[in-house]
């Protein structure tokens, strides 16, 4: 197992000392011009950019309560010091969210404030120089916007807010982030992040129906463009041919098969991931949002499902009817929108699906629960049924199932270490040391209980995962999609199960007879 | 004479920049407009339970009890110690007494050294814990000396040199009903009001906003059922209009 040492794990209760200024120089790619552009903003830092900066960040305080509040009200009472992972892993006292914060404070006391313009040195107001404006940019992406320090303050102080504001302000002034602003640009041009077009969407998911006829011999569509479905799908791209996403999408299919819904993918809202809350952008997040909103009135569905995406199923739940609603033209007997495990869950609940937990005995699981859905979103009508939901779902398709420790799951979620616009590789360092008391966690239950696989259901989860788990000395394949478990428990009606094929002949009858059991 | 005059002047300057600054502040609070709900989840599904969530945040510090049990202690001994002091001083204010004033008084006594222990603690963090010490500026550590100052010599007063608090009390009420009365020149009693002044003039400017900010922070105060109800901020309202797609409202 631990044959890479690179990163030595704090243990959880270890808060290291402070290392100032180890993270100073990680800097993330900047936007070319051409990715700035495509989204409206100014290619290169405009000449009279603090006058900029200050003007936009004028406006967005008259446009966000949550940023107004927040700059006044933080009292340094440090609760929230040790709290964000990117702390714990570097050391760098500015990872710290209060220090993170006072980065965008100091600014605002200097130059909206009584007390920053008169008695600056007294409460730590500063002029808005170019090192200051340097700091912006390394760490505020260094924040996944997890919202973990938000849980844990006296006021909910939400650094994510503060580090989506700071984004917005300097995409406004010409210095923008390469990884997010390109993507942003390629969902307009192309519908999703990786520039899939349609009809290469088409062939892959023709494909993944061959493979999944091929294993079970019973022929699940995964649909494309299909005028009068039911239902929408709308997924991470990474689902269409990813590893592990992908096993998830394949779950996806057979439980709206089991289910007997008629359900598509479109190919102009191809992409559940909006990237442009990570930017802080109401505006591109409006565009985006709307994308669906049309396929929706143009495919004539009558509910939208989301797939397995953390930060997507925020947008989703939390804002997409302020965005793109009202959705009166959906049928209101169901929520808009449904996460892919309300759905799931409903059917097992009902008894609808026949489950083999075997199938995943090779496994002994735990669940990684991603910060936005945690933390941002809700599954259910309970408050916490993005806790109970995902869980119930594995419990019902594997035998061992242990969670991780209490102050690391539910709402004190650890994120991944790649969240919030930062899963690049120019990040690796950061994203690497970021993932630390995670894999701590995770590291705590392999020793206890024997677990080999964590489940997520959040596509940057999943990917960040799987590059930083062998660091650790994991498997990059000990990820898995939660709805993969799914997909190796059920038994479709028909199925071949591996027990027929040995029994030869007859295949149909012993599958009709396991599902009537 | 000339000192009961300035005290007065300054006493309905502090008052009027104290409600004026403050007012000012929470109807800029309750006018900007939150665009999108941000709750942190779990959140309550209902307003009641909004109400229940903020009560659990104000009285009992709920979040910060999760996040640190020793600045948990610190911080509410402090906060409710002070609560019941300045009840305490509601008997300075009017006449007849109100009778939950006297309720109160039994506790105030010792309210005073749990005020006075909260905040010696809360600034012993401040040099003694490094982390606290990087994010802990100047006026950090003026405001605890503020009100360190402000308890100790209450405190002095109520234990070692007794004011004349006959007195005090017509110069407050004169105060209140413009009669004015002379102050007893008391230099503790002089020094406790002129920190009290001072507190009332940084309040709307400095951190202690954190106390009518907490009611407007959107992660604590919003109802977690954006699926049900379409909440939109005014000037994102404005942006619907430019929906360009057939079939759209
Ligand atoms: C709604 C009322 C209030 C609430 C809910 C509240 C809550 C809090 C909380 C949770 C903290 C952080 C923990 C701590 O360091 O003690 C804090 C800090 C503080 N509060 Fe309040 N507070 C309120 C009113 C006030 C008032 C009226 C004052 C002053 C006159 C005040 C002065 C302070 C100070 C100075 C600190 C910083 C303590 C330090 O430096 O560590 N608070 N408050
Ligand atoms: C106009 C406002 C105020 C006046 C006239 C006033 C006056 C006094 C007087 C006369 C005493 C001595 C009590 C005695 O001998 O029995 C006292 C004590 C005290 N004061 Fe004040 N005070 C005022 C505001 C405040 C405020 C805002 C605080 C706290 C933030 C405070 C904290 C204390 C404390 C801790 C004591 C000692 C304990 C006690 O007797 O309750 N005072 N004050
Ligand atoms: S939002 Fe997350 S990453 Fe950002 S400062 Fe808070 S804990 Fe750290
Ligand atoms: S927990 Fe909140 S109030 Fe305390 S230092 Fe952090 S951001 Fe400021």
């Amino acid at each position: 197992m631990a044959d890479h040492d690179t990163v030595t794990i704090n243990t959880l209760f270890e808060i290291p000392v402070l290392n100032r200024g180890a993270m100073k120089d990680l800097s993330t790619f900047p936007a070319a011009p051409e990715h700035q552009e495509a989204l409206g903003f100014p290619g290169e830092l405009v000449d009279n950019w603090q006058i900029k900066a200050i003007e936009k960040f004028g406006e967005l305080l008259k446009k966000s309560r949550a940023l107004q509040v927040y700059m006044d009200g933080c009292v340094k009472c440090g609760a929230c010091t040790d709290k964000c992972h990117y702390f714990l892993g570097t050391g760098d006292p500015k990872n710290m969210p209060v220090a993170r914060q006072d980065l965008l404070r100091k600014i605002y006391r200097r130059y909206f404030t009584f007390a920053g313009k008169y008695f600056p040195k007294l409460v730590g107001a500063e002029d808005l120089t170019k090192e200051v404006l340097d700091d912006w940019y390394n760490y505020f992406h260094q924040c996944s916007q997890c919202r973990r320090c938000s849980v844990y303050c006296p006021y909910g102080i939400d650094t994510a807010e503060i580090s989506m504001a700071a984004r917005e302000i300097m995409d406004h002034i010409g210095k923008g982030q390469k990884y997010c602003n390109e993507i942003i640009a390629k969902v307009h041009k192309i519908g999703n992040n990786l520039g899939l077009p349609e009809a290469a969407l088409i062939d892959t998911l023709e494909g993944l129906e061959e493979d999944i006829e091929e294993e079970t011999g019973v022929a699940v569509k995964l649909p494309v463009n299909v005028k009068g479905a039911d239902i929408l799908l709308v997924t991470p791209s990474a689902d269409f041919f990813a590893e592990p996403h992908v096993d998830g999408l394949i779950g996806y299919a057979k439980v709206f098969h089991q289910a007997g819904v008629s359900w598509t993918v479109s190919s102009y809202a191809s992409e559940a991931a909006n990237f442009a809350m990570f930017i802080g952008s109401y505006e591109q997040m409006k565009q985006i949002a709307e994308r669906i909103r049309k396929a929706a009135q143009d495919l004539g569905v009558k509910r939208i499902i989301f797939g397995e995406c953390g930060h997507a199923w925020r947008v989703a739940y939390s804002f997409l009817n302020t965005l793109a609603g009202p959705f009166d033209f959906l049928d209101s007997r169901y929520p808009v929108p449904q996460h892919i495990c309300e759905f799931t869950w409903d059917l097992i609940k009902d008894g609808k699906l026949n489950l083999d937990k075997s199938a995943n005995d090779h496994m002994t699981l735990t669940f990684h629960d991603s910060c936005n859905v945690a933390r941002g979103s809700r599954m259910g009508d309970k408050p916490g049924g993005q806790f109970e939901i995902p869980r119930a779902i594995i419990r019902a398709c594997c035998n061992n199932f242990y969670d991780m420790a209490a102050d690391t799951i539910h709402e004190s979620t650890f994120c991944c270490g790649g969240g919030g616009g930062l899963l690049t590789d120019d990040l690796m360092e950061l994203r690497s040391k970021g993932a630390s008391p995670r894999m701590e966690a995770l590291k705590e239950v392999v020793e206890e209980h024997g677990v080999t696989h964590m489940a997520a259901i959040c596509a940057i989860c999943k990917s960040q995962f799987s590059k930083v788990m062998p660091t650790y000395g994991f498997d990059m394949d000990s990820i898995v999609s939660v709805h993969q478990l799914v997909s190796n428990a059920i038994i479709l009606d028909g199925q071949v199960t591996e027990e027929d094929a040995d029994e030869e002949g007859d295949a149909q009858e012993h599958a009709a007879e396991q599902v009537s059991t | 004479m000339l000192l009961s005059t300035i005290y007065a002047v300054l006493f309905y300057l502090a008052t009027a920049v104290f409600v004026v600054g403050l007012a000012y502040r929470i109807r800029l609070y309750a006018r900007t407009p939150a665009p999108l709900k941000i709750p942190t989840t779990p959140a309550p599904v209902t307003q009641s339970g909004v109400v229940v969530r903020m009560a659990k945040e104000v009285v009992l510090f709920e979040s910060l009890f999760k996040a640190n049990k020793w600045t948990w202690l610190f911080g509410w001994v402090f906060h409710i110690a002070m609560l019941l002091v300045i009840l305490r001083h509601f008997r300075y204010f009017n006449e007849p007494i109100w009778f939950w004033v006297n309720w109160v008084q039994p506790f105030g006594m010792y309210a005073g050294f749990a005020m006075l222990a909260g905040l010696a603690a809360l600034w012993g963090r401040r040099f003694l814990v490094e982390r606290i010490r990087y994010i802990t500026g100047p006026s950090d550590h003026l405001m605890l000396l503020l009100l360190i100052g402000i308890a100790a010599t209450g405190l002095l007063m109520r234990f070692v040199e007794h004011t004349d608090i006959i007195s005090l009390k017509a110069f407050i009420l004169g105060l209140i009903y413009f009669d004015w009365q002379p102050i007893p020149a008391d230099p503790l009693l002089l020094v406790h009001l002129g920190l009290v002044m001072l507190l009332m003039f940084i309040f709307p400017f400095s951190k202690l906003l954190h106390a009518p900010g907490v009611f407007f922070s959107p992660t604590r105060n919003q109802v977690d059922n954006p699926r049900e109800q379409r909440h939109l901020a005014p000037w994102a309202a404005a942006l619907d209009a430019d929906r360009t797609e057939a079939g759209g409202e």
